[in-house]
């Protein structure tokens, strides 16, 4: 994985040093809130219900067996001794005091880690495909154009202060499992038919409470025109996008009021005009970048197979392994979605454990994922096994990947400011209504995603079943969708009707599972069955 | 809560009163007019950007252009950048002013976009102004500052040569 030369660490030290004296100015009354909390938020440092958060950059999601602990020393040191897997591929802490979170980045400085650019109206940290580097099905590793994308996009002078946050998602292979569509920017790494390799840009996807599924705008940007033309998109952007109304704000907004056509037009005529400008780095720059994700030593030659007699282990593989494009190897997904549990929380000794166990098991490396597991992306078979019980002991072989109890969810209103309506204590009671009445791995795969206010920050859009919570007249309320996808089918869920109280949004997905074991076909998703009966059928049970 | 800085320098300031500037000729003894008026006229050489002005409106006029004024009614608002940048991409080598809510934490990034000159319309401390002008060691774009990146360093394709 990338490791920082010189300058990179220069950069972040700087980036330390800088966000120090901010906060020193703050202290003494130099700098107003108003003026000091787009620094802060570009720090990754949010003012929450009871205390800031502090989330940390976990580019393209992947980190070593060192990052992992500090991220687990920093739980104990400075947090209430855990930690919050995001969506976005980061890790949020509830508790921190504003005054330590200088030290933090210090801290987190020594191991190449920061929390730079993970909120405010700028471009954010860049996500990618969480098994990228061991997918089967991956035409490239996408992560060395996430990176050169991560230091291009590093305190950029033109777009620290864009209409609205930017989001950047990287894949190289054609199942997307990076939400991709629903992103600002998405690029899809693809070959032609000479075998070359390029960029298609998808603009205009995202969540929030006007959700949109981006746009093709280009379908090859050539390597060598990565840079230029992510520029090109980006300045039309803070140029055009509206600053009227934040809530109307993002990019998907621009494209849906001038048309996709029109951007990709613009973009067109910026990117000519920048290609005169010497913004690209030297192809030698992306090769330089790629000799970092150069293949770990596998061992050649070890044949596919586990024995899976002990069933508890089996079902664990079945559910929790993803097929890895060397024989003999698999990407492990450590589900952080116990059954009652809070989801993508792990406690300081879990962080601890799971940093050794990517030292151990999977070259030194573990990814997080957008829906907020942990990875352990190049395990061998024959070791499987020793890796499943070492997790068991732990409590950290939930075999429930992408099933009902592997629920995403946000913070919500135990937490978040913006919130109207608690989101975890909903999602404890599904997982344990599901793991009770023993339906969590009949009905199979089922995406259920949670978000406490419109925002969406739990992708309920994405949602097989998406559930958002609402206040109403000074009440939680839930509403439930159905049909979301963030795969290669994307779709954006669509709401069921009224909404329910708590209790009752929990006997209601529950009767929305029933009507979909009554009704699948040959072995269909909950999604195929949906998209085959439609909402009708479900309608009928949970209001007829 | 916190009032915003007002130092020793209390007196009644001029909205443009010129705090850094980094160039050595002479200032332009006039005001700057909004772009429309600059566009149907031909004697003004100072011109005032604001955030919604397309800043290409004036690229057929930067030989008789001396002083380029960028209005930042609030600091957060940062059409400013893009502004300036269009303007140095095109060639123009004449005083470019950041005036309005210019703020020490935005000093870097603007002089990165090409500004060479900056009338706050509150005075800024100039210890702070000073640390924030050289808050990066190194750089990781190419801007309109003339600064080298960090993928030349890398790989030496260019000499990091200044343009002014």
């Amino acid at each position: 994985m990338y490791q920082y030369d010189r300058y990179d660490q220069q950069m972040v030290d700087a980036r330390v040093a800088e966000f120090r004296d901010q906060v020193r100015r703050r202290l003494d009354g130099k700098l107003t809130e108003d003026q000091f909390k787009p620094l802060r938020l570009m720090n990754g440092l949010y003012l929450q219900l009871h205390a800031y958060m502090l989330r940390v950059a976990v580019p393209y999601g992947t980190l070593n067996s060192t990052q992992m602990h500090m991220l687990g020393t920093i739980a104990d040191k400075y947090d209430r001794g855990y930690g919050h897997f995001t969506t976005r591929q980061n890790i949020q802490y509830n508790w921190i005091k504003l005054e330590d979170a200088p030290d933090i980045l210090a801290e987190l400085s020594t191991v190449e880690m920061h929390a730079i650019q993970t909120s405010g109206n700028c471009i954010r940290n860049i996500s990618a495909d969480h098994f990228a580097g061991a997918a089967a099905d991956e035409v490239a590793d996408p992560r060395p154009y996430a990176e050169l994308m991560r230091q291009w996009s590093s305190f950029h002078p033109e777009f620290s202060y864009l209409p609205r946050k930017f989001k950047i998602a990287v894949i190289a292979s054609e199942t997307d499992r990076a939400a991709m569509r629903l992103h600002d920017i998405g690029i899809r790494i693809h070959k032609n038919d000479a075998g070359e390799l390029g960029a298609a840009f998808y603009v205009g996807g995202g969540m929030g409470r006007t959700p949109m599924i981006s746009h093709l705008v280009r379908e090859w940007v050539p390597l060598d025109r990565l840079i230029t033309y992510a520029e090109a998109c980006l300045r039309v952007y803070n140029r055009y996008g509206r600053r009227d109304n934040k809530y109307k704000a993002r990019i998907k907004i621009l494209l849906h009021e001038i048309g996709a056509e029109d951007y990709a037009a613009q973009v067109d005529a910026e990117y000519q005009q920048l290609l005169d400008q010497g913004v690209e780095p030297p192809f030698a720059e992306l090769q330089r970048i790629r000799t970092f994700f150069a293949d770990p030593p596998f061992v050649e030659g070890l044949s596919d197979g586990v024995d899976q007699s002990d069933p508890a282990f089996a079902a664990w593989v079945q559910q929790n392994t993803h097929l890895h494009r060397v024989h003999g190897y698999t990407s492990a997904t450590i589900s952080l979605k116990p059954v009652g549990g809070i989801p993508g929380d792990a406690t300081a000794a879990q962080i601890h454990l799971m940093a050794d166990l990517a030292k151990e098991f999977s070259f030194d490396e573990c990814r997080v994922t957008h829906a907020q597991n942990i990875v352990l992306p190049h395990v061998e078979q024959r070791r499987l096994y020793e890796l499943w019980q070492r997790l068991d002991t732990a409590g950290l072989a939930t075999a429930n990947l992408d099933n009902i109890g592997d629920i995403i969810a946000c913070p919500g209103l135990d937490y978040c400011s913006l919130a109207n309506a608690r989101a975890i204590p909903l999602a404890q009671k599904i997982s344990q209504r599901f793991s009770d009445n023993g339906k969590d791995a009949v009905i199979g795969e089922l995406k259920l995603k949670i978000s406490g206010c419109i925002n969406a920050c739990g992708h309920h859009h994405a949602g097989h079943i998406g559930v958002l919570g609402v206040d109403r007249k000074g009440r939680e309320n839930y509403q439930l969708l159905l049909g979301g996808s963030e795969g290669a089918d994307t779709s954006l869920g669509k709401i069921t009707g009224p909404g329910f109280d708590e209790d009752g949004v929990v006997d209601a997905i529950e009767k929305t599972t029933e009507v979909y074991l009554a009704q699948r076909q040959d072995g269909e998703r909950f999604l195929d069955t949906y998209r085959r009966i439609g909402m009708e059928p479900f309608k009928e049970a949970l209001y007829g | 809560m916190a009032e915003p800085i007002s130092g020793t320098d209390s007196e009644a300031r001029e909205l443009d009163d010129v705090q850094f500037r980094f160039r050595e000729d002479e200032m332009v003894d006039h005001p700057a007019v909004t772009v429309d008026a600059f566009v149907g006229q031909t004697n003004a050489s100072a011109v005032r950007i604001e955030p919604g002005d397309d800043a290409r409106d004036l690229l057929p006029h930067l030989g008789r252009i001396a002083l380029v004024e960028v209005n930042f009614p609030s600091f957060g608002d940062g059409r400013g950048y893009s502004a300036a940048r269009i303007l140095r991409e095109a060639g123009y080598q004449g005083e470019l002013r950041a005036v309005g809510d210019v703020l020490i934490d935005q000093l870097s990034h603007m002089r990165r976009c090409g500004f060479d000159s900056f009338a706050p319309g509150v005075r800024l401390d100039e210890e702070d102004a000073a640390r924030a002008f050289a808050t990066w060691p190194e750089v990781y774009q190419a801007a309109v500052d003339g600064r080298a990146p960090i993928w030349t360093l890398r790989h030496g394709e260019r000499n990091g040569d200044t343009n002014g």
